[in-house]
């Protein structure tokens, strides 16, 4: 399970380092909207990274992007300076907003993305995976007869079995109790220690504090902040960041209670 | 003669008398549908994915093509192949013409759009949900196509249980290429048309029964397989 780490860099051996990432003012817009805004960050490996923001903010569009299944319309992404190639894409997996589990048994979702071991591999990694993930006594179930909070620990088990360099999140506890959401984050802090760099969105002021190492704050297509977690929720620097954390809707040019 | 009880009693005679004759016929109508239908699932449904998945200039018409050919009529997909078959024809040193393989060849040219046209569409709605899915897989074209038919195998078994209806209930092409030799090349549907001909309704109208039997079968599979695939897999 655990990658060999190499002791200087970090960086798993014998491949080539592919952080850190980059968005270099990256811009997207769909019928005059700037759904991204001249969006640049850069991301290093080490650091649990949460990207917050309201709805509509642009988060799951910088995932994409990020992860390459959107082309900005400006700007780049770069892995350690240059564009993603099949191996940097490779390295990469993401859990969708909206996870679609293919029409199999629960390990059968597993097994997919094992084409690469031999069977009794596969199937070896698959029952450790599902048992990570809470999920053996439904390993033969069809993955679309499993409950809600199940297909989600199911797909973030499934971006797991990868063993990505990078994981991307999008919002993976939306719809999980609490003991399936302790569950996951679990999941998600054995991969940290394990090298996988982790991007997650979440709505959950709680979990971000839990999780986070940074903070990515995003409102109307840009990133209106990006800072140490402990710093963001002592002292939020933006207006929109501030409305967020006390829940009121923010209105760009107006500040409530200042 | 031709009232409804006799014509019943009389197909119910047919078939239970085990007439070898018949037996014979119904069981040359199967295999030369089933093989055919077989022939069509091996090209039209990875043809059918090919087009859910994979985007190319002039792919629009491709896919208006085959829907168009869904309809294809079968007296002229046989016309065509007794030319390609005669001995005149291309294919004509086979020997191939007035045999059950140019009847199968026939009907599998008559039953692959239909197939692929439909394997096209039931997959391009469940492409639609995977497709975010499989690009950041980074599957090629090929996993996709093989992933998309296993996950799709309810719906397009339901799929060629279509093209096996409309196989089995043609005439036009199998009376053409295959020339309803007793005992060689003589099906349900064209000892039906022989023995209209013949006058003899009463025995057409029984024979007439028993196919429909048939289709009947045939649809009672596709609505069972869909409740199995319901209750399996489509939550
Ligand atoms: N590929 C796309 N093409 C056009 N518009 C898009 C695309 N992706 C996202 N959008 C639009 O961009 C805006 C931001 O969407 P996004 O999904 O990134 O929001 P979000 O921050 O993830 O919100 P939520 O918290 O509700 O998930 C939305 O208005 C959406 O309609
Ligand atoms: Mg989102």
């Amino acid at each position: 399970m655990l990658k060999p780490l190499d002791e200087n860099t970090g960086y798993g051996l014998g491949r080539r380092p592919i952080f850190p990432l980059d968005a270099c003012n990256v811009g997207f817009s769909d019928g005059g909207r700037q759904l991204l805004d001249r969006v640049s960050l850069t991301l290093t490996q080490g650091l649990k990274t949460v990207i917050m923001g309201a709805n509509g903010a642009g988060k799951s569009l910088l995932m994409r992007v990020l992860h390459g299944l959107v082309k900005p319309e400006v700007g780049a992404v770069l892995w350690a300076r240059v564009p993603a190639d099949a191996e940097v894409m490779s390295r990469q997996a993401m859990v969708f907003q909206k996870p679609s589990l293919l029409r199999r048994s629960a390990e059968g979702n597993i097994q997919f993305v094992l084409g690469h071991l031999n069977r009794s591999e596969a199937e070896s990694r698959t029952r450790e995976i599902l048992e990570r993930a809470g999920l053996s006594a439904v390993a033969r179930t069809p993955a679309r007869l499993l409950s809600g909070g199940e297909q989600q620990r199911l797909a973030v088990a499934r971006a797991l079995a990868l063993e990505p360099d990078i994981l991307f999140l999008d919002e993976p506890c939306a719809s999980l109790d609490p003991a399936s959401t302790m569950a996951v984050e679990e999941m998600i802090e054995t991969a940290h220690q394990t090298g996988t760099k982790i991007v997650l969105v979440t709505h959950d002021i709680g979990q971000a504090r839990r999780l986070a190492d940074e903070i990515v704050f995003m409102s109307g297509g840009r990133i209106a902040e990006h800072t140490a977690a402990r710093q963001f929720f002592d002292g939020p620097v933006s207006a929109a960041a501030r409305d967020y954390l006390a829940g009121r809707l923010h209105v760009p040019g107006y500040s409530a209670g200042t | 003669m031709t009232d409804p009880a006799s014509i019943f009693l009389l197909a119910m005679g047919l078939v239970t008398s085990g007439n070898p004759e018949l037996y014979g016929i119904i069981w040359l109508s199967l295999r030369v549908s089933l093989t055919a239908v077989a022939i069509s699932c091996l090209i039209g449904l990875p043809l059918g994915a090919a087009l859910a998945v994979v985007t190319f200039p002039g792919r629009g018409a491709v896919i208006a093509v085959l829907n168009a050919f869904m309809g294809l009529p079968p007296v002229v997909v046989g016309l065509v192949v007794y030319l390609l078959l005669s001995r005149s024809g291309p294919f004509g040193v086979l020997g191939l013409l007035y045999t059950p393989t140019a009847m199968i060849i026939a009907q599998a040219l008559l039953v692959t759009p239909l197939i692929a046209a439909l394997a096209r569409q039931s997959l391009a709605d469940l492409h639609l949900e995977y497709d975010e899915l499989f690009r950041s897989l980074r599957l090629g074209a090929t996993d996709k196509i093989a992933a998309l038919i296993w996950d799709g195998r309810y719906s397009l078994s339901t799929v060629a249980l279509a093209g096996f209806g409309r196989a089995i209930a043609e005439v036009g092409a199998v009376i053409i290429v295959g020339g309803n030799i007793e005992h060689v090349t003589r099906v349900m549907t064209t000892a039906i048309a022989l023995e209209t001909s013949k006058g003899d309704l009463a025995l057409a109208l029984a024979l007439g029964l028993i196919l429909v039997g048939l289709a009947v079968a045939v649809n009672v599979a596709v609505l069972s397989l869909n409740r199995a695939a319901k209750r399996l897999a489509y939550a």
